[in-house]
């Protein structure tokens, strides 16, 4: 008995001596990642339209593609990634440990997640602006959150999801019954059951759960937004350079759009600017001036190698939520600021 | 000389097993300053902020994380107790039915264990759950009317509500135990020499009096250990409320860690409630082996 305790106590020792060389070294992530060759990415794997494991086991959506435009900008290709599927709980663990370089995730930005005191995580511009709302089915006549009181709802855990539930039911006096599951799937398998009256979450999942649905139609999501839920990719704290690459290549997304730079018109703009030299800013933009890229730690034509790969930010919503995709959601708040929306790239210079 | 052998012996152990730990804590505490994450247990006061949907004791949303995580351990175990009796029953009833004379109860108990037993315990929680609960209509089901009612709203069993999700998971939990249990039993009743069988039999006592008066106190000095374990089993399966939504100790954690972002915190006190859970089991065990195997007399 007691051998076979101190032979269990010297494994777990070696183990934990194991992640204890797991050391928090002086050198950036963003090098680890390019000397590595493959970029780690934690995504969800399970939302439609954001990140979705498709039957041929490839991934897709707008998260999946805010991968690939980190690798093309980090590694100068876009299929050098290796998707690591996370839940809601693991995530920060999976992100603080190190298991995966940075986490794009539908996860939303906030204090607590942002500062040292919290999470300690670092976070890039947002991608998606998103806010939580409740979905019920037509047939019970529900069109109003205070109709909710006492209810059933069913929610995800372990997410800011159900805090926001229970704030929003507070600010009101409103008592309610959440009946919580682990996840997405789970809830929606409730809901569709009759366990409750109400499912909860992010108002794009919402919409993105329904298009699964025998019925869409019959289904409702309410008026009432109980939050604002920015999301953002993420990686550790502290990193100043890996952080700083992350923001940019999504402010080179929004930059893009703005300026009108396409995966279809970019050899023929890359073509001019190459011929005018008065282009200043576009030549920057482009790399073919000045070295914003290296100054990032980046190749200078970063911008190039993104859009070639995924397309400007415009191109990726609509591949993924735009009207022709299955998970159709109006693009509102994330329009670029030229078109009334709130996405806006700082000057790139 | 040999006792001072002894002594030597377990002292050095004693310092080697106390060196390791060590090791690991400083591991553990380097790795955490060096994380930003140092251990601190302030925010167990803090309110919580959320609600559950089953508490045991009274709860709001402005109570302390610790009282949430409490009433999950409340939870946990109010679903623990009830699981043992009920599996502990079944157990002894598919366990004594193996050695029934009647074909068929042999037959359906033997059916009972095996497709029990190759099943995996979350895949028959899902189906509890998702699939015979969930499916039921709005309309109570009554099987016997005012006594046991049945909706997808929750089960009315003597004048007691019980939610959906636990029903399921204390079904999904002692059906599952109540097949391992059978298991220990049959195998203990097997340890009775077929002699014993036979004199009752010869002194014309019936096969249930003979079960209960001769055979089964003979069997339960080797039932008992493997019962303890499989009780155990069964305090750690109940985690797996998780998947079907009740807010047991490791689902209120759950939430806990995620707002508070405090992991490892949440898990030790995850790790020590569960040894706590353990502990009375094992413990309450010993007690009752020793009083019942005094009892018969060996």
């Amino acid at each position: 008995m007691k051998k076979r305790l101190f032979g269990s106590l010297l494994s777990i020792a070696m183990v934990c001596n194991g992640c204890a060389s797991l050391e928090k070294s002086r050198i950036s992530r963003l090098e680890v990642i390019q000397n590595r060759g493959e970029l780690i990415c934690g995504v969800s794997g399970k939302i439609p339209g954001f990140s979705f494991l498709k039957s041929d086991g490839t991934y897709e959506g707008l998260d999946i593609d805010i991968c690939k435009a980190m690798a093309a900008a980090f590694l100068g290709d876009p299929n050098k990634v290796q998707y690591r599927p996370l839940t809601a709980p693991e995530r920060f663990t999976a992100l603080k440990t190190g298991e995966i370089d940075l986490l794009s995730r539908n996860t939303t930005f906030n204090l607590s997640r942002d500062s040292i005191g919290g999470n300690g995580v670092s976070f890039a511009p947002v991608v998606f602006h998103d806010g939580q709302g409740l979905m019920v089915k037509k047939k019970s006549r529900i069109t109003k959150i205070e109709q909710l009181s006492n209810k059933n709802i069913c929610v995800g855990s372990g997410t800011t999801t159900e805090q926001n539930l229970n704030d929003a039911f507070q600010e009101k006096s409103l008592n309610y019954k959440p009946i919580k599951y682990q996840d997405l799937n789970q809830v929606v398998a409730g809901y569709l059951q009759g366990r409750c009256k109400a499912m909860t979450s992010d108002r794009s999942q919402l919409a993105a759960a329904r298009s699964g649905f025998p019925q869409p139609e019959e289904h409702l999501i309410l008026s009432n937004v109980l939050s604002k839920e920015p999301l953002a990719p993420a990686s550790i704290g502290g990193d100043q350079k890996l952080s700083d690459a992350m923001r940019w290549v999504v402010f080179a997304l929004f930059n893009a759009e703005e300026l009108g730079i396409s995966k279809t018109n970019i050899d023929v703009i890359i073509k001019e600017a190459k011929t005018n030299t008065n282009l200043m800013s576009l030549r920057r933009f482009l790399g073919i001036d000045g070295d914003l890229g290296n100054k990032l730690g980046l190749e200078n034509d970063f911008v190039v190698k993104i859009i070639k790969s995924t397309g400007n930010y415009g191109e990726i919503y609509d591949r993924h939520l735009g009207p022709q995709s299955n998970v159709s959601i109006p693009r509102g708040l994330n329009q670029s600021y030229l078109k009334g929306g709130l996405l806006i790239s700082p000057p790139m210079k | 000389m040999r006792n001072h052998n002894n002594f030597i012996k377990q002292l050095i152990i004693g310092i080697i097993v106390i060196f390791i730990l060590s090791i690991l804590i400083n591991n553990l505490t380097v790795n955490l300053i060096r994380t930003d994450m140092g251990l601190s247990f302030k925010w167990l006061l803090q309110p919580s902020g959320f609600a559950v949907s089953e508490s045991t004791v009274p709860f709001k949303p402005s109570d302390s994380y610790a009282w949430a995580l409490f009433n999950g351990w409340l939870n946990s175990l109010k679903v623990i107790v009830c699981g043992l009796a009920i599996a502990t029953l079944l157990g002894i009833i598919a366990g004594t039915s193996r050695f029934n004379s009647n074909l068929l109860v042999r037959f359906i108990a033997r059916t009972y264990v095996a497709l029990v037993r190759q099943i995996p315990l979350l895949i028959q929680l899902l189906f509890w759950y998702f699939v015979a609960f969930l499916s039921l209509s709005e309309n109570p089901l009554k099987i016997i009317n005012g006594i046991l009612e049945i909706s997808n709203q929750g089960v009315y069993l003597f004048g007691l509500n019980l939610s959906l999700e636990f029903s399921a998971l204390l079904l999904g939990l002692s059906v599952f135990t109540g097949a391992s249990i059978s298991e220990v039993v049959r195998g203990g009743l097997n340890s009775v020499p077929k002699g014993q069988w036979e004199a009752f039999r010869s002194i014309g006592l019936s096969e249930g009096d003979g079960m209960r008066k001769i055979v089964l106190p003979q069997a339960l000095p080797a039932i008992l250990p493997g019962l303890t374990s499989q009780y155990l089993n069964l305090a750690k399966n109940s985690t797996l409320a998780i998947a079907i939504g009740y807010s047991d100790i490791y689902a209120i954690s759950d939430t806990t860690i995620t707002q508070t972002g405090r992991a490892i915190e949440g898990f030790i006190i995850l790790l020590i409630s569960f040894i706590i859970v353990n502990l009375i089991i094992t413990n309450s065990m010993e007690l009752i082996t020793s009083f019942l195997v005094k009892d018969t007399g060996k």
